[in-house]
């Protein structure tokens, strides 16, 4: 196996180029599943945005969404836990009653303040973009305040749920077995997730309401004359939708931590618009562009848990551990910038509607 | 030029007549937004601490001496200095959200613009402020700081000038990689030689710090800041320029059919805004912070657009909402040592005025609906109606 690589290896500067391929060979595993894991949030963040877009509501405010979702789910837990104690837990998923309980409570945290941008942009039409930024920073000015006022009280969550254990029959599967092995083992939010991205992508584009969202989205003064509630339909996608980013959210403080943190959405909302975008506005493509953000975060923590040995070593030594860090950030701006213009919006996006007996 | 002077009239009928929908609620409307945050603020106090910190059992006399030590933080006479100091970043990077709004550009990159002003700064200090005078190093560093700070807007607005990438996003991605550029250049770069934790040098022993002109700590910084104000007050109503921005932001399209080259005015306005954010940062650092470690990080960012909505992106209404929010965040520290009350309070208070102001301007903008029958405002007419000077 060693023969012809390490002498592939020594060629100056194209060698380099095959020691990293070799060491992503050597780490598909770890980085395989690491991108699937760190994808989730900014996966159904993204398909709240779809949802939205698709039926003409711009939301900004995912990140609120998510950060407001991930702190009542946390916190509802702290209750939860205070009441009930912290419960049995079920062989599947690490299951408990109040980390259920905690669930829903994030889920209708999050609906509810889908529910305010929809009052705000479909109501009240007032800017979209400022309606969502409002939400934003409202939910980090007000999830900061309360956490610091339990910060001194060391409170305990309801914990998390734990990830699914592919059989190892499954898992040991000659070629394809890993990679199975890399996309399910993922707690419960994980596994919803995947899904959730199948059935919408599905609905979206062959079911009724999808067909309706769409037209919605399109040309709503069209939808209107064949009998379609525009008002009503755009309401209901919003606030559902809102239980999408608020699964991110709960993700966050019950799936990959079991703690809360101020902020700790840490732009994961904004990537997730991003992923939209780039998807062109489908569950299916927003997922891709999902994975291809996150394959950033993996390859950078890939890097810092097991660093490369040889040339390529020395060459990543040399980059600031900084610059890993921002590389996702870096490669949502480049993409962004460059794909925005083959990427094509939902033509009424981010237009408010006002019914033709209104005026 | 008839289609320019067509543009130019009907830009300046649409003002008069929005004027006059506002003209009769200019200061009473965020008046009225900032005293129901305050009432909405004393419920959260006083259901919180009951409910979360259990040291009193829905004390209602809590938050009228929250409210009290807030209000003496910020107003005592060191108060009032530490309001002023507090401020100055604030009217800056506001001006620079203002003149975003101005244009029909919602930046949200204060905080990597004035990361960058502060980067900027402090690189002068660190390269200069050793062998030069402070005559030199001030001026340059300031100079330095805020064409920092200009280059951080200028990629979000070159962005959006050449593919369309909303500034939203594109600024808000760009604060999280400048986050990380601070933090690289201060334990790199910029680091302290011989120091076992990474930490910036102190501009004080480099000659760059700004000299105090009021009480202990009132730097030459808020000075800078009172006149920025009239500057930009100036380039907007006064100058070609400013009218440009002002038509721009006011329907791009017409502009463009105007003659304007909208791009450039894109790039120019986020490079402006960029430029006054990267100012905030680096008299910040030159005037108060002097040494700084990774981890530093600020709340102008944010904090700066509700200056701007309060104001209604007024640059003379800027002074003033800046100069509130400054004793808010001033307040803050005294309020949570004599009241127990966190001074995250104030980004909460923050968010209840913003929704307030939201709602009240679309009051408005019924009103003024209810008027002229039977137009449909786009979303970006509401975005420059929500951004729209009263002046």
């Amino acid at each position: 196996m060693s023969g012809i690589p390490q002498a592939l290896d020594a060629i100056p500067v194209l060698g380099i180029l095959f020691q990293l391929l070799g060491y992503l060979v050597a780490n598909i595993e770890f980085m395989s599943h690491t991108t699937v894991a760190v994808a989730i949030p900014i996966t159904l963040a993204a398909l709240c945005g779809v949802m939205c877009e698709r039926s003409g509501v711009v939301n900004i405010g995912l990140e609120g969404i998510m950060l407001t979702a991930a702190f009542v789910g946390w916190i509802a837990g702290v209750v939860a836990v205070g009441i009930l104690g912290p419960g049995t837990q079920l062989p599947v998923f690490g299951i408990t009653v109040p980390l259920l309980i905690a669930l829903v409570a994030a889920l209708l945290a999050g609906m509810l303040v889908s529910l305010l941008h929809a009052w705000l942009a479909i109501s009240l039409r007032v800017d979209q973009i400022i309606s969502g930024t409002i939400i934003n920073i409202g939910a980090a000015g007000i999830t900061g305040y309360v956490y610091s006022l339990m910060a001194s009280k060391s409170a305990v969550g309801a914990g998390s749920f734990t990830t699914y254990r592919v059989p190892s029959g499954v898992a040991d599967f000659p070629i394809v077995g890993w990679l199975i092995n890399a996309v399910l083992s993922q707690g419960p939010i994980g596994i919803i997730t995947i899904l959730v991205v199948i059935v919408l992508q599905i609905m979206l584009f062959r079911s009724r309401w999808g067909l309706r969202t769409r037209a919605v989205g399109e040309h709503p003064r069209a939808a209107e004359t064949v009998g379609i509630d525009v008002i009503r339909l755009r309401y209901r996608n919003v606030v559902m939708s809102g239980a999408l980013a608020a699964l991110g959210g709960a993700w966050l403080s019950m799936e990959q931590t079991n703690k809360f943190d101020t902020n700790m959405t840490a732009g994961r909302g904004f990537i997730g618009l991003a992923a939209m975008i780039v998807g062109r506005w489908t569950p299916l493509g927003a997922f891709g562009a999902a994975l291809l953000f996150a394959s950033a975060t993996a390859l950078s923590t890939s890097l810092q848990i097991s660093p490369p040995q040889g040339d390529l070593g020395a060459l990543m030594g040399r980059v600031p551990g900084e610059f890993w860090e921002a590389l996702p950030y870096i490669i949502t701006i480049v993409i962004l910038a460059g794909l925005i213009g083959r990427s094509i919006a939902p033509a009424a996006d981010g237009q408010p509607y006002e019914r033709e007996s209104a005026t | 030029m008839s289609g320019f002077g067509r543009v130019r009239r009907a830009a300046l009928l649409s003002t008069v007549k929005r004027a006059a929908i506002g003209a009769a609620r200019p200061i009473a409307e965020p008046l009225a937004a900032i005293v129901l945050a305050l009432l909405v603020g004393a419920v959260l106090i006083v259901l919180f601490s009951g409910l979360v910190a259990r040291h009193s059992a829905f004390d209602l006399g809590l938050p009228v001496a929250a409210y009290a030590a807030l209000l003496e933080g910020a107003v005592s006479p060191n108060g009032m200095t530490a309001t002023l100091v507090y401020a100055t970043p604030l009217i800056l990077a506001g001006l620079g959200v203002a003149i975003g709004f101005k244009a029909g550009l919602f930046n949200i990159g204060g905080r990597g613009q004035f990361l960058m002003g502060a980067v900027g700064a402090l690189a002068v200090a660190t390269v200069v402020g050793q062998t030069q005078s402070s005559y030199i190093t001030i001026p340059l560093a300031l100079l330095v700081g805020a064409l920092c700070g200009a280059a951080a807007g200028f990629v979000p607005g070159a962005l959006k000038a050449t593919s369309g990438a909303h500034e939203v996003v594109t600024t808000i991605m760009l604060n999280y990689v400048l986050v990380f550029v601070t933090y690289w250049a201060i334990s790199g770069p910029l680091a302290l030689p011989g120091s076992p934790q990474p930490i910036s040098v102190d501009v004080a022993t480099r000659n760059a710090a700004l000299p105090i002109i009021l009480g202990r700590d009132g730097h030459l910084g808020i000075l800078v800041a009172l006149v920025a104000v009239p500057l930009v007050w100036f380039l907007l109503y006064r100058t070609t320029l400013g009218f440009e921005i002002r038509a721009a932001g006011a329907n791009s399209d017409a502009a463009r059919y105007g003659g304007m080259r909208t791009n450039r005015l894109i790039v120019l306005t986020m490079s402006l805004a960029g430029l006054l954010a990267g100012l905030g940062g680096a008299t910040t650092i030159l005037g108060v912070v002097h040494q700084v470690a990774p981890g530093y990080d600020t709340t102008v960012g944010f904090d700066a657009i509700t200056v701007a909505l309060l104001a209604r992106s007024n640059p003379i209404g800027v002074m003033f909402s800046g100069l509130l929010l400054g004793a808010m965040r001033a307040g803050a520290q005294t309020m949570q040592i004599q009241a127990g009350v966190p001074p995250e309070l104030v980004d909460a208070l923050q968010a209840i005025i913003l929704v307030l102001l939201v709602v009240n301007v679309l009051r408005r903008w019924l009103d003024g609906r209810s008027r002229q029958h039977g137009s449909t405002p786009s979303a970006a007419a509401d975005t420059a109606m929500l951004a729209d000077a009263t002046a």
